[in-house]
């Protein structure tokens, strides 16, 4: 259940972003979700819902992107989508890849009044 | 009024996960973040690598788990400087933990810092101490299907170590399978094969921990 300390970090952040623009209340914030982080979306958005209630982001929408994972061959330079997790190069089986999406874990947007 | 905000979510752990690591780097000092699911055998492997190696190198324990100090109790023990953190509740260890922690060692003295996380194949991963490499047990009696199950884990360990091998012939799990599926989702892992109960495969794991605390320490 670490969704509950992403929650409380995206909220800190959150905060730290409605006092900068002196904003009176958050309608919505949109994340990017990458599939290799271990993260189930109605936890995250049920923790958020706990954490914010009674505060002025009480009822913002938690719009989540969920990003696949890609990845790129070092060796033969052709790009791909990583399925099931295999993390070596579909085409020339190079284990030498860089992950190129799909690890992320952040705020894009917000949206406040 | 929409704002673009570009931010990791888990920047504030990041940074201090990146200020415990220039702390250990400013003290020539190896730390290994030590993860498993609750009862593959980290504190176990621990008392063994302990006794196996603290003629040669100096070394710290910092044990986290949600409740109790047995674990902290067992390597006190063996006459080593360890911390215990009790989270309360929370899955896994932080930045911010670990750091709260400096002020009862002395970091400068010591080789290698293992710092055992919570027993959780998940959350875990995610969380950055300033480890110089994770490392993770898998015990056999756990199944071979456990790297598809939780890839971060596996993907974000340079170390596996397969534990319990004494105990194959009784389960429906075989080492090849295991090898197979980490090396799927990570092809550049260390792999170990050993059993803290019989010492098998244990010489291994030491001479190789070793070796790393000595090329990192002349690599500074």
């Amino acid at each position: 259940m670490h969704e509950m300390s992403i929650a409380q970090s995206l909220v800190d952040i959150l905060q730290e972003e409605m006092v900068r623009n002196n904003a009176n209340s958050l309608k919505s914030v949109k994340l990017r979700i990458g599939k290799l982080s271990a993260i189930v979306p109605e936890a995250l958005s049920f923790c958020f819902e706990i954490i914010v209630s009674g505060t002025d982001m009480e009822g913002a929408d938690l719009i989540m992107e969920m990003i696949p994972l890609r990845g790129v061959c070092l060796d033969c330079e052709q790009p791909f989508e990583i399925e099931d997790f295999a993390f070596s190069c579909p085409h020339c089986s190079s284990p030498n890849i860089k992950t190129i999406s799909g690890e992320d874990l952040s705020i894009v947007e917000m949206e406040v009044e | 009024m929409k704002i673009s905000v570009v931010k990791n979510i888990l920047e504030a752990n990041d940074r201090i996960a990146q200020q415990n690591r220039s702390l250990f780097d400013e003290n020539n000092l190896t730390v290994m973040n030590l993860m498993s699911s609750p009862g593959a055998g980290k504190t176990s492997l621990l008392e063994r690598t302990i006794q196996a190696l603290k003629e040669d190198i100096s070394l710290g324990v910092i044990e986290g788990d949600i409740q109790s100090s047995q674990d902290a109790e067992r390597i006190a023990r063996m006459d080593i400087p360890v911390v215990q953190i009790n989270t309360g509740g929370a899955c896994h260890l932080d930045g911010n933990m670990i750091r709260d922690t400096f002020g009862e060692f002395d970091l400068a003295s010591l080789d290698l810092l293992v710092v055992e996380n919570v027993g959780n194949l998940v959350c875990p991963a995610e969380f950055k101490v300033g480890e110089d490499f994770k490392a993770m047990i898998l015990s056999v009696t756990e199944g071979d299907d456990k790297p598809a199950k939780y890839p971060l884990m596996f993907h974000e360990s340079s170390v596996l170590i397969i534990n319990k091998i004494d105990l194959l012939p009784y389960v429906e799990c075989t080492v090849e399978k295991i090898r197979e599926e980490a090396l799927k989702i990570n092809p550049h892992m260390t792999i170990f094969e050993i059993s803290c109960k019989t010492g098998d495969g244990l010489d291994a794991w030491y001479e190789w921990l070793k070796q790393e605390v000595r090329t990192r320490k002349k690599a500074r």
